[in-house]
């Protein structure tokens, strides 16, 4: 297999929460709590999971717009942020799409000034940096002609996410980190967005991360899907294996959430009941027992490995020898 | 046939819509509101006062006349009456629009230049820099404004420009908090992550996506503190450590007046009269600029 692109080992990111006058309180919240995963070049890796399960945080960690507080991204066997491969390196070749179109959008900049900001500050003269940004703008659908001088407030949602991805695009990154980029679109914009953003992706052979909360999207877009709870890797691998054989119990009432359209698909199994547990004090064991319907004592007091690799479950379930009763016998 | 011009309506080629730049927008905002305008108008008038205000007045406002003391408004030779020495008031009210202008609106613009450069600072390092700085302005925030600006000068000495420094000094602190925290909220957006995401250095940053963004909140409330400048300068020249007679200056004519308060009060209030309008004008500009700039 080839070497992966972009390789997460041990990223962890807790946030200190502040104490108060009499020290009481204090604490941490371990947004994310020792990830490990590949991406491959060229292949889209769909990372989902419930609010407050650390998907965002994991985007600004692989940005580098926020610390971690252990482990490290690797980029093309290089560390980032070491003397091999520094930051402002490591940001032309890895960009991101913000969520919320508007608040991604400098209001006192027009598009085409805000496209070429990325290319002036890596040393592009100013008149080819509009050139490039009037350039992109044409190929994400927004003539320059009508479009270069319009302000953020005068286009739509789905227009100036366009805006958005010019601007990942415009220092011709190999790698685009797309955090909830269609999430606030409606369904039609939504469609056709994510069809520019697979046109792009064949024409400058780029690599995304593909971050969403909404499964369908996920499915059509990524080829494997890592499924993430409270800050862990609960399972990964090949999309279409994962959403026909999802292996963790998590996955599964994920996947048994999603709306179906086909009537022989109805929704059987209860979908999760609750909410996620409190990220400041996770259960002991594996951390989504509480809400497991297949959880048994086992599960309270053993943490299921970590998935290494390519494809994997983070469950007892799978673990040879664990103790849970549906676990495979351990390897003679 | 209202029917069919409906239906037309739609055929006639829409031309794109030009874009308009943020601050022209604020710019036709700001000139559909009367209240903007009449602002506008009073400080028009005071500014060519204070450019030619010694070419347009009747007589020399510095001249004295025994003869002609405390005369009412409308008498002979004196429009609006004279003061204590016979000098006419309404030529010194219109020379003295030069000085009392510059005592207001010197020390803000010293005081936004500094302000906003330690705020800018202050807010988009944050952390412990923010700390800091905050924390030795805020020792600045303790002291009543008028109180500090009575302490700087005195121990300054008088004159015009210990009076302009110890102003300045009591502006920078309000100036900075707003720079400050108007900044910390802009450094959080999106788009300055995702300019930090293209790998830009903070001055670039600074330059390109705060600086914009944070100048017309700090700007309004500048302009909010040009009339509490006036009146604070007219305060120190009223306490004799500003402008010194018998240079025309509305504090200083206000103070050496007081004593005619009851021969002739409407003479004395005149140019108390002047200070009132010149802060409720800037004070209105404020308003209406703040307005104009909020953008939805």
């Amino acid at each position: 297999m080839k070497p992966p692109l972009l390789t997460v080992q041990g990223l962890v990111k807790h946030f200190p929460l502040k104490k108060d006058v009499f020290g009481r309180g204090g604490g941490t919240v371990r947004a994310v709590d020792g990830l490990h995963f590949h991406v491959f070049a060229g292949e889209t890796l769909g990372v989902v999971g419930e609010s407050g399960c650390g998907k965002s945080t994991t985007a600004r960690l692989l940005m580098h717009l926020i610390a971690p507080t252990a482990g490290e991204v690797v980029f093309d066997g290089r560390a980032v942020g070491s003397r091999d491969l520094p930051l402002k390196d490591y940001h032309r070749q890895v960009q991101m799409v913000f969520q919320d179109s508007y608040a991604s959008l400098n209001p006192r900049l027009t598009i085409e000034d805000s496209v070429a900001f990325g290319p002036r500050v890596h040393g592009v003269g100013a008149r080819e940096a509009v050139e490039r940004a009037r350039g992109l703008l044409a190929k994400v659908g927004l003539e320059p002609a009508r479009f270069a001088e319009r302000y953020p407030h005068e286009l739509s949602g789905g227009q100036r996410q366009r805006v958005n991805i010019a601007r990942a695009l415009a220092l011709a990154p190999r790698v685009v980190i797309l955090d909830e980029a269609v999430s606030a679109l409606d369904k039609s914009v939504e469609a056709q967005v994510l069809n520019l953003l697979l046109d792009l992706k064949d024409e400058f052979g780029l690599t995304y991360v593909f971050i969403s909360h909404d499964l369908n999207v996920v499915r059509y877009i990524s080829d494997r899907v890592m499924v993430m709870y409270l800050g862990e890797v609960a399972e990964i691998g090949d999309a279409e294996r994962l959403f026909e054989a999802p292996r963790h119990p998590y996955t599964a009432a994920l996947l048994s959430s999603m709306p179906s359209m086909d009537p022989d698909r109805r929704t059987e199994r209860a979908p999760l009941a609750g909410d996620p547990p409190n990220p400041i004090d996770p259960p002991a064991g594996c951390r989504f027992h509480p809400r497991c319907p297949r959880a048994e004592a086992v599960c309270a007091q053993r943490v299921p490995a970590r998935p290494a690799g390519g494809d994997g479950v983070a469950c007892l379930m799978f673990e040879a020898g664990s103790g849970h009763a549906a676990a495979p016998a351990r390897a003679a | 046939m209202p029917m069919s011009a409906a239906a037309a309506a739609p055929a006639v080629p829409v031309p794109p819509p030009r874009s308009r730049g943020y601050w022209a927008g604020v710019g036709l905002r700001f000139v559909k509101d009367p209240v903007a305008l009449g602002a506008s108008a009073v400080l028009l008038v005071l500014l060519v006062l204070a450019l030619f205000g010694p070419w347009l007045a009747p007589a020399d406002p510095f001249k004295s006349s025994m003869l002609g003391r405390l005369q009412p408004i409308g008498s002979e030779g004196f429009p609006l009456g004279s003061d204590e020495l016979g000098r006419d008031m309404l030529s010194r009210l219109m020379v003295g629009a030069r000085l009392s202008l510059f005592m207001g609106i010197t020390p803000v613009v010293l005081a936004f230049v500094i302000g906003t450069t330690i705020g800018l600072v202050a807010g988009y390092a944050g952390g412990l820099v923010n700390s800091a700085i905050m924390r030795t302005v805020d020792v600045f925030y303790a002291f009543p404004s008028v109180l500090l600006a009575i302490a700087l000068s005195g121990a300054l000495g008088a004159g015009i420009g210990n009076a302009l420094l110890s102003l300045t000094i009591v502006f920078v602190p309000p100036i900075a908090r707003v720079a400050e925290s108007v900044t910390t909220q802009v450094r959080t957006r999106d788009y300055v992550e995702a300019a930090r995401a293209s790998g830009a250095g903070a001055f670039a940053i600074v330059r390109v996506h705060v600086l914009g963004n944070v100048l017309g909140p700090i700007f309004v409330y500048a302009t909010g503190l040009i009339a509490v400048s006036m009146i604070l300068a007219s305060g120190l020249s009223f306490l004799g450590l500003g402008v010194k007679p018998p240079e025309p200056e509305w504090g200083l004519m206000l103070n050496t007046l007081r004593t005619a308060i009851y021969v002739q009060p409407w003479v004395a209030a005149l140019p108390g009269a002047m200070i009132f309008v010149t802060s409720i004008a800037f004070n209105l500009l404020s308003d209406s600029l703040r307005n104009a700039m909020d953008v939805k």
